[in-house]
């Protein structure tokens, strides 16, 4: 940090980082990796998560190979274990808007920062640690 | 650190992409379903009509009758469905064609108010839209509807609900893609109230508009709140020219 900045606290210096970093990279490149939440997950269980209206209901917007009904308001995820690490889609499922503000896919395991959410979920994530787990071994096992 | 990163990317600005061109409801809706509401012998939403046309002529409490003071035929209805919601000058405040209807009831029929999504409103204000089938929606934005309408674009733009999605997440960017195996809409007003397969029912807009803050998880505003008036006056601006369908059939 050169002497231009040290009129700002140490708040504003760390966006200041924070922003070279991003402007260097560019927003949809920066790899992020995310730690596992628990103990690993089940591709199988987490084959359900992706299909279920009671899980992550992924289907609504990702096709994957051998789920016929599916959206595609999300990309494909055929492949996407030889794309992306597990510390990377962890990265994504949990909260993809911290890759991309704009993004339109929902924050899975956040509880903060929502505005309105509905009483009977409030204060939950949509998926818990042990449900990203497992989606995340099932997404990692599509190669 | 990371959510610092973020936010150098969000410095985005929150005016919404509107859809171009302009496409009506029944566009994304299958043939069959279209089929169904072009025709006035299949559509379901006639009987709806024909029921409201029935109400039209018939006594209130007082003894007046709707068309003792519109005329008979309701003529003078045509073009209501696409000038609300709008801020009425008697009332006061923003209105949507089914508080104004309940307006002259218990103003000039001294009837008893009738439930938002009942079968007597929803017959009634399907009636009145019909008459408006086909001409342009030309809301008022301006005035004193000025504030309802900024406050329904931000509703708009806000994400909301656990699933963290504002309604131009799905009717601006990804309109045309589909949702499980449902077609998304550009999100236009103009078919309602319809006649939706799903419900087996004639619905209102406001009906249809709670499912989709259900569908995200979000706290559903009230029928006929101020919230859901601003958000449907919003979406009328974001439909202008485009022609009221009512009653629409939806699946
Ligand atoms: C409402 C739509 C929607 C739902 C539901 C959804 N996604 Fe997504 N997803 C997207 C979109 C759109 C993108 C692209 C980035 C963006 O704009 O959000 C994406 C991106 C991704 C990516 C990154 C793909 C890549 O090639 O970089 C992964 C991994 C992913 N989603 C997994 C999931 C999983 C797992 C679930 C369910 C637990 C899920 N998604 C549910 C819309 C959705
Ligand atoms: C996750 C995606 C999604 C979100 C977010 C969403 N909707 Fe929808 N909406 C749909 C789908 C799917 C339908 C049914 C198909 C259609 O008509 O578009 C629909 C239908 C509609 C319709 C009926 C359109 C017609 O022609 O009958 C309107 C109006 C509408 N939405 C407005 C909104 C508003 C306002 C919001 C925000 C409060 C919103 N939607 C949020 C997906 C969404």
């Amino acid at each position: 940090m050169n002497a231009d900045v040290t009129p700002m606290n140490a708040d504003e210096g760390m966006r200041a980082v924070a922003i070279a970093a991003v402007l260097g990279s560019g927003c949809a490149t920066l790899s992020l990796e995310q730690a596992p939440l628990g103990p690993p997950g089940d591709a199988a269980r987490g084959r359900e998560v992706f299909v279920s209206r009671e899980g992550g209901h992924c289907v609504l917007c990702h096709r994957v190979p051998g789920v016929r009904v599916a959206g595609d308001v999300g990309p494909a995820l055929e492949g996407i274990g030889t794309r992306l690490s597990p510390g990377e889609i962890r990265y994504r499922v949990v909260d993809i808007t911290r890759l991309n503000p704009e993004a339109v896919m929902p924050a899975f395991h956040r509880t903060e920062g929502l505005a309105r959410v509905a009483p009977a979920y409030a204060g939950r994530p949509v998926l818990d640690a042990r449900q990203v787990e497992d989606v995340v071994a099932y997404l990692g096992s599509l190669r | 650190m990371l959510f610092l990163a973020a936010f150098a990317c969000a410095a985005v600005a929150q005016e919404p992409k509107r859809p171009s061109p302009l496409k009506p409801g029944p566009e994304f809706q299958s043939p069959d379903v279209r089929a169904l509401q072009a025709d006035d012998f299949a559509n379901p939403g006639m009987l709806w009509v024909a029921r409201g046309g029935e109400l039209w002529r018939a006594p209130g409490a007082n003894g007046k009758r709707c068309a003792d003071c519109h005329g008979a035929d309701a003529a003078s209805m045509k073009g209501v469905a696409a000038r609300h919601p709008r801020h009425d000058p008697s009332l006061g405040r923003l209105t949507d064609l089914a508080g104004r209807i309940e307006a002259c009831r218990s103003r000039h029929q001294g009837s008893p108010d009738l439930a938002r999504e009942s079968p007597e409103a929803l017959a009634l204000e399907a009636f009145v839209a019909h008459q408006s089938r086909g001409l342009p929606v030309a809301v008022s934005t301006d005035g004193p509807a000025r504030e309802a309408y900024e406050r329904g674009r931000s509703l708009y733009v806000a994400r909301v609900g656990q699933l963290n999605l504002a309604c131009t997440h799905c009717h601006d960017e990804r309109w045309g893609r589909t949702l499980l195996a449902e077609p998304i809409s550009q999100g236009h007003p103009t078919g309602w109230p319809a006649y939706r397969l799903e419900w087996q029912s004639l619905g209102s807009l406001h009906r249809r508009l709670r499912a989709c803050f259900f569908g995200v998880r979000a706290r559903q505003p009230a029928a006929g709140s101020e919230e859901l008036l601003a958000l449907e006056l919003y979406l009328a601006d974001r439909a202008r020219g485009l022609a009221v369908e009512a009653p629409g059939v939806r699946r």
